[in-house]
């Protein structure tokens, strides 16, 4: 019933908000936001005193800002994984679930509404620190970032399927042993994109095969790949790597498995939570 | 305090639900009626056989020493786990059905929730879980908080509240709705004496507006204070059902100070009843059926020249029926 979920959803976001952990993200956040800038403005300042071109002026603002957008999602990484971690396993051992799977509710519904909580909070946390670092780009600089929001589509897809993982081991294991295991599964997908990455400019098929194996076991990865490589402007896709962008581009069907894959965790979260004994 | 916990005079629902499981007692279906349900966790057995049936209105009383599945059995009756055979039904439905859970309070044992609602919030979230809004739920909500005394607690974080207070409080969310059961899990655990005073209250109130309670308690005096019937449970089984009525009625046994005794006298004595024992020189115990023959004892051994020193007559507290149900076997747990 939707009104479940959204009383479910609403608590949440509610608990979010008084444990200060919004407060938190937001304070962390900001001061990663204050760092970039500083750095933006001195790199800014120091191209506009040397002559540079204005191709490479523009590649050390881009590369600057696509730097930016990596620790941006790794740091939304960490935040999608760990926010709700222990959502589910955290409140059956502290026996708050019963008192809630008590009630007239489907466990379905709790779980879900469990998962929207966490979902609008991660999301909001990735838009502002997206919209931070594209915006002091924008500010200091007048970079303009072209793909910004289909980037900012494939990393939020990215952070909610690794959140929905987070959800659905909390369903059967505990906090610290969830967490382990989700941060494990992300640490699978980085280090065959690497693989991929690594095989694919040194010309190695078995290697760039490891890899996109991997990335159908562990997709979130290589969806910020492909939004990395829709961040770069055309002739540095031509032309060179840097050291956050795809070499190798990953197929947009990536983007469907990897929302399919979210999609099929979400479904074994709701019927692995339906019959957990608490 | 009538009626502070809910309208009385409700017209109760007629029960669906499994019809092989709706054995007709007087005064309607029974509210609760399980048929050899058993849980088991891997080789483990929390609850051997669970039988029984409560009827409308009871208050029952779940007892039984410290793992033997009685907490596991409310779980079972409330759908949080899955029972490994056996059948059942609440109110009339299957276990963990949703209409029938809506009519269900319970207390679990230690009470815990979120920390950083405030008393009245929590209660404002679990109306909302009974799809509770608006004027009526924050009525409610203030009936509920004085009943349990936390009005002025009402705003403040449940991370400062006491153990007792997060009983009580826990208490008022297990009645928000007003439910037709309630499931209350040592409802007076971490009490003081004033706050179990309080739920035992609480709890005659329920059996006055017709609620059915399902109270699983090691406190016997309490269960002995407030209970129509009791079950004994012992290494997951039922083994002894009885109303607290047939207990109050039932064998009472007689103390005497008396001088000279002989065994003559004690073979006269078992006429009057059994069990009849010797203890030290001068004192003999024997178990009567009722209270009346206890002058006619006295009469007697005037007649045959016994001097009385001491005559008492006591009925067996629930301890001492505990005790005797569970036998020796038992160790403290």
């Amino acid at each position: 019933m939707m009104s479940d979920i959204l009383t479910i959803a609403y608590l949440t976001l509610f608990e979010a908000r008084r444990k200060r952990i919004v407060a938190a993200a937001l304070l962390c956040g900001a001061a990663f936001l204050t760092v970039f800038a500083i750095g933006m403005l001195a790199v800014f300042n120091d191209l506009g005193r040397r002559q540079v071109t204005f191709i490479e002026r523009q590649t050390t603002i881009y590369m600057l800002t696509v730097a930016g957008l990596y620790a941006v999602n790794f740091l939304s990484v960490l935040f999608a994984v760990l926010l709700p971690v222990d959502a589910i396993s955290g409140e059956i051992d502290s026996g708050v679930m019963q008192t809630i799977a008590s009630k007239p509710i489907r466990r379905s519904d709790v779980l879900v509404g469990k998962w929207l909580g966490h979902w609008f909070v991660v999301a909001i946390y990735l838009l502002m620190l997206c919209a931070g670092v594209l915006l002091i780009g924008r500010l200091i600089a007048g970079h303009v970032q072209q793909n910004a929001v289909s980037a900012f589509g494939l990393m939020l897809l990215e952070m909610t399927l690794l959140m929905t993982v987070s959800v659905a081991g909390g369903t059967r294991l505990s906090t610290v042993t969830n967490g382990i295991a989700v941060l494990g599964f992300y640490g699978v997908a980085f280090i065959g994109g690497w693989v991929e990455q690594i095989g694919g400019i040194a010309g190695i098929p078995s290697a760039r095969t490891l890899g996109i194996v991997v990335s159908l076991i562990s997709p979130p990865d290589v969806l910020w790949r492909l939004g990395s490589y829709l961040l770069q402007p055309p002739i540095l896709r031509d032309i060179g790597n840097t050291p956050f962008t795809a070499t190798t581009v990953p197929s947009p069907l990536m983007v469907w498995w990897a929302g399919g894959f979210t999609i099929a965790v979400l479904i074994v979260a709701v019927r692995s939570f339906a019959t957990r004994q608490l | 305090m009538n009626g502070a916990i809910g309208p009385p005079d409700r017209l109760r629902q007629g029960y669906g639900g499994p019809p092989e499981l709706h054995a007709k007692a007087e005064g309607g279906p029974y509210v609760i009626e399980t048929d050899g349900l058993r849980k088991t966790f891997g080789t483990t057995v929390a609850v051997d056989d669970l039988s029984l049936s409560v009827g409308p209105g009871e208050i029952f009383g779940f007892l039984g020493p410290n793992g033997a599945g009685k907490t596991t059995s409310i779980k079972m009756l409330l759908a949080l786990v899955t029972p490994s055979a056996g059948r059942g039904a609440v109110l009339g439905r299957a276990l963990g059905d949703r209409a029938a859970r809506a009519r269900i309070g319970f207390l679990p044992e230690h009470f815990r929730f979120h920390d950083c609602l405030t008393g009245r919030e929590l209660l404002r979230f679990h109306g909302r879980l009974h799809h509770m809004h608006g004027v009526p739920l924050e009525s409610r909500i203030d009936t509920l908080l004085a009943r349990v005394d936390l009005i002025d607690a009402a705003d403040r974080r449940i991370r400062g509240y006491s153990k007792g207070m997060l009983q009580r409080i826990g208490l008022a969310q297990a009645l928000i709705h007003d439910p037709d059961l309630v499931f209350l899990d040592e409802p007076t655990s971490g009490l003081d004496p004033l706050g179990r005073l309080l739920v035992r209250d609480i709890i005659s109130e329920l059996r006055e507006r017709g609620t059915t309670v399902f109270l699983n308690s090691h406190l016997l005096g309490e269960v002995e204070a407030t209970c129509d019937r009791v079950a004994f449970v012992k290494q997951g089984r039922v083994v002894h059902v009885m109303s607290l009525t047939e207990m109050t009625t039932a064998c009472v046994e007689v103390e005497m100070r008396i001088d000279p005794i002989d065994e003559a006298l004690l073979v006269a004595l078992s006429e009057f009843g059994g069990d009849v024992t010797r203890d030290g020189s001068n004192i003999v115990r024997i178990h009567v059926a009722d209270e009346q023959v206890v002058p006619s004892i006295a009469k007697w051994l005037v007649a045959r020249e016994v001097n009385i020193y001491a005559l008492h007559a006591r009925r067996k507290s629930l301890e001492e029926w505990f005790v005797d149900v569970m036998g020796e076997d038992q160790r403290p747990g």
